[in-house]
């Protein structure tokens, strides 16, 4: 059992919990991630470490209301416990001193690029930071993010805050004001990671990306995660989640994120029909 | 009393009791449904309590079985449970899921002449009475002081972790998923074994002192190295053949198509066949193709028919003769419908607009001369292929080791398959303080050999402790 300690509402349908998991917060790295299953019917989801404290023994987790599980999980408390939590799983981001890089983080996506962001600010990178959401309200983690660039761009869908467009759309200007860039990390939604990568291809700028697909135990017995990566079958359990995303099979990996659209539809009207969530809002 | 005489006056083999196909396809209730006590009774007086016994030979843990057939005999089931115990800790498990007809009853000198005795029934019979009226004592041990970590909690950690909790050291059990069990929770299916069964026989090992850690990825949270440094006296690592193989054919990533141990493990561990009350989907079309002829094949057509498959293929490249499957579960998997297409293998999985599988390609075979493994091989006859419509494909021909734990110890000694090399008589590794059993050292292999390696590391461990 996994106690919340705190328990944040960041944005609408963002939550972020801190979550008491000390051997766990001993050996997480950026880009890692952990499974959790709240309780004893509950599906097994992967969520993104967003940060982590060895001293306290915390784990931060930021979820974004999606499906039954978050939603679920949106209704627990600090003071509550998580059933099941297991980690740290997958490669962690390779952090090294590589001159000027973009972090990208969108939506739900800008937790798990901002410890991944502070590493490389640590390691002495020039950063840049772009975080993009629907609007202003959706926003999430942005003064988190610029303490650790040295420049922060923000655009939203419909321009509430900072530019107005995607992402993608204000790297293709940085790219075209800056010198170089020796690298850019996206995580987000899948189109916008795709977008990213398309607008670095023709730069050839190495563009890391972190997949998060549909997964069962996360320790690569299952092979649920399977996603294709420069033609190669890779388990994103294990070989990843981060992989380079001019080599990804996007459409594959869009295809595969429906396997199950519709027992998740199932599930969720079991839970709506309690009235109790709040998505027909 | 010769041989020859005796089978004249030894009554027929105990047919088992089962639920009927018809019925047991509908449901995931035990398809065995165990010996009632006359037949038990029956049954044990068959065995011939041979002075030289083939079938304890044969046993990969050496249970002393003519004289547990004895005591059973005599009625005396607390005594006659106790005798298996003494070499086995799983008997329940074991009595259900153990391939009896090719080891124990294989060698059995009734055989020779009739259907050999019901071993791994009357083992089934015994340990379900123990679990329901056994007398629960637990032994007075004298602790050593030495600390043993396991890693994973298969059949060989269990049984590796009972027996050294047995002599005295301090077990603990490291599984990475939430339930322990293994592959006897997330892979056998409920109805060959139940998962009440594995509970209560984990209880009766955690009664013994033992503790089990679950959500403990081994190599993440821990490795091994700090596992040691920790002040672990000695590790023993059987993490199993958690890595599914794919065929590497075109169309093995379209939405419908799952390895066995996804697919097993939504059904079994996750327990999607109950889905709305629990809330893992999976998801199964109408036409189901199973690629491979193992027990695990097995048991993924028989559970894509009780999950409502309306047609559940296996699709094998040999022939029935070839089939790597227990007998008995191939004959309940075509009882129940599960039609076989034999002597072919897909080389490609077709899918539709929307990415989902609509047909698998497979190339028809013949076979040829025995390959190294001594069965015939297949041989691709030329141009001639089928094409099956299904929508659903599950991939079931083999697992390696995985390798979260050789790949987080650098100085671990592998093969080239990524397979930990053992000592096959203690489990000793190049590495001091650190055994390993099971199938990731043999590869994907059966419950009992796991069981049998996890008990000749406890004996090897102990050794190295004192």
């Amino acid at each position: 059992m996994y106690q919340i300690i705190d328990k944040q509402i960041l944005a609408p349908a963002i939550k972020q919990f801190i979550v008491c998991a000390p051997d766990i917060a001993k050996k997480a790295q950026p880009g890692q991630f952990i499974i959790l299953r709240i309780d004893d019917i509950g599906e097994r989801i992967p969520l993104t470490i967003a940060d982590f404290d060895r001293q306290s023994g915390t784990i931060t987790l930021i979820f974004q209301e999606v499906g039954r599980t978050t939603y679920e999980m949106g209704k627990l408390d600090a003071g509550d416990y998580i059933l099941d939590l297991v980690g740290p799983l997958g490669k962690a981001s390779e952090i090294e001193p590589y001159g000027h890089v973009v972090c990208i983080g969108g939506g739900v996506g800008v937790a798990p690029v901002y410890p991944i962001t502070r590493a490389l600010k640590q390691a002495g990178n020039r950063v840049t930071s772009i975080i993009g959401a629907r609007s202003k309200e959706h926003l999430i983690l942005k003064d988190e993010m610029a303490a650790v660039s040295d420049e922060l761009f923000v655009a939203t869908d419909d321009g509430s805050e900072g530019q107005k467009g995607f992402v993608s759309d204000v790297l293709a200007q940085v790219i075209r004001q800056s010198d170089s860039i020796d690298l850019v990390v996206a995580i987000g939604p899948l189109p916008m990671m795709k977008a990213v990568s398309a607008v670095t291809k023709p730069f050839e700028i190495h563009t890391t990306v972190s997949l998060n697909p549909i997964m069962v135990d996360g320790t690569g017995m299952c092979g649920a995660c399977r996603v294709s990566v420069g033609d190669e079958t890779k388990f994103a359990c294990v070989d990843g989640p981060e992989f380079d995303g001019h080599l990804v099979d996007w459409q594959l990996a869009q295809q595969r994120a429906r396997m199950f659209t519709n027992e998740e539809g199932i599930a969720m009207k079991g839970f709506c029909a309690g009235g109790e969530c709040q998505c027909q809002k | 009393m010769s041989e020859v005489k005796a089978a004249k006056t030894i009554p027929a083999r105990e047919e088992m009791p089962v639920q009927s196909p018809v019925l047991r396809i509908c449901n995931f209730d035990e398809v065995a449904l165990g010996y009632s006590e006359e037949q038990a009774l029956i049954e044990a007086s068959r065995c011939l309590k041979c002075k030289k016994p083939k079938c304890v030979e044969s046993c990969p843990v050496e249970v002393d079985i003519p004289a547990f057939i004895g005591l059973l005999e005599k009625k005396e089931y607390q005594q006659a449970i106790n005798k298996i115990k003494e070499k086995n800790n799983l008997p329940a498990i074991c009595g259900r899921v153990c391939p009896q007809e090719s080891q124990c009853e294989k060698t059995c000198i009734l055989g020779k002449k009739m259907e050999p005795v019901a071993v791994g029934r009357l083992e089934r019979f015994l340990a379900d009475w123990d679990l329901r009226y056994g007398k629960k004592s637990i032994p007075i041990i004298k602790q050593s002081g030495k600390r043993i970590a396991i890693v994973g909690s298969g059949p060989a950690g269990l049984t590796a972790a009972a027996d050294l909790a047995l002599m005295g050291h301090q077990v603990t059990v490291f599984e990475a998923l939430h339930t322990a069990g293994g592959v006897l929770v997330y892979g056998i299916p409920e109805f060959r074994l139940p998962k009440a069964i594995v509970q209560k026989e984990i209880e009766s090992i955690q009664k013994l002192g033992v503790e089990i850690k679950n959500n403990m990825v081994v190599g993440k949270v821990n490795t091994v190295d700090e596992l040691l440094a920790q002040g672990y006296d000695a590790v023993f690592i059987g993490t199993g053949a958690g890595l599914p193989y794919f065929m590497d054919i075109p169309g093995e990533n379209l939405n419908g198509v799952y390895s066995a141990n996804e697919f097993l493990t939504r059904t079994n561990l996750m327990k999607a066949y109950l889905f709305d009350e629990f809330l893992t989907p999976i998801r199964i079309g109408k036409r189901v193709a199973v690629i491979g002829g193992g027990n695990v094949a097995m048991d993924s057509a028989r559970t894509a028919l009780r999950l409502g498959a309306e047609e559940s293929y296996i699709v094998y490249r040999r022939s029935m003769n070839e089939l790597p499957a227990r007998k008995e579960e191939a004959e309940h998997a075509q009882e129940e419908g599960v039609r076989f297409k034999l002597l072919s293998s897909p080389i490609e999985i077709k899918g539709d607009d929307n990415g989902w599988v609509k047909s698998i390609v497979c190339q028809k075979y013949q076979l040829g001369e025995p390959d190294a493994s001594g069965r015939r091989s297949p041989v691709p006859i030329p141009g001639e292929t089928e094409e099956i419509e299904v929508d659903t494909v599950i991939m079931s021909i083999g697992q390696g080791p995985n390798p979260l734990v050789p790949h987080t110890t650098p100085d671990l000694q592998t093969n080239k398959h990524g397979n930990i090399v053992a000592d096959e008589k203690t489990g000793q590794t190049n590495k001091k303080g650190v055994f390993a059993g099971g199938d990731i050292v043999t590869g994907a292999a059966t419950v009992i050999l796991a069981m049998g390696a996890g008990k000749n590391a406890a004996k090897a461990i102990n050794e190295y402790l004192i």
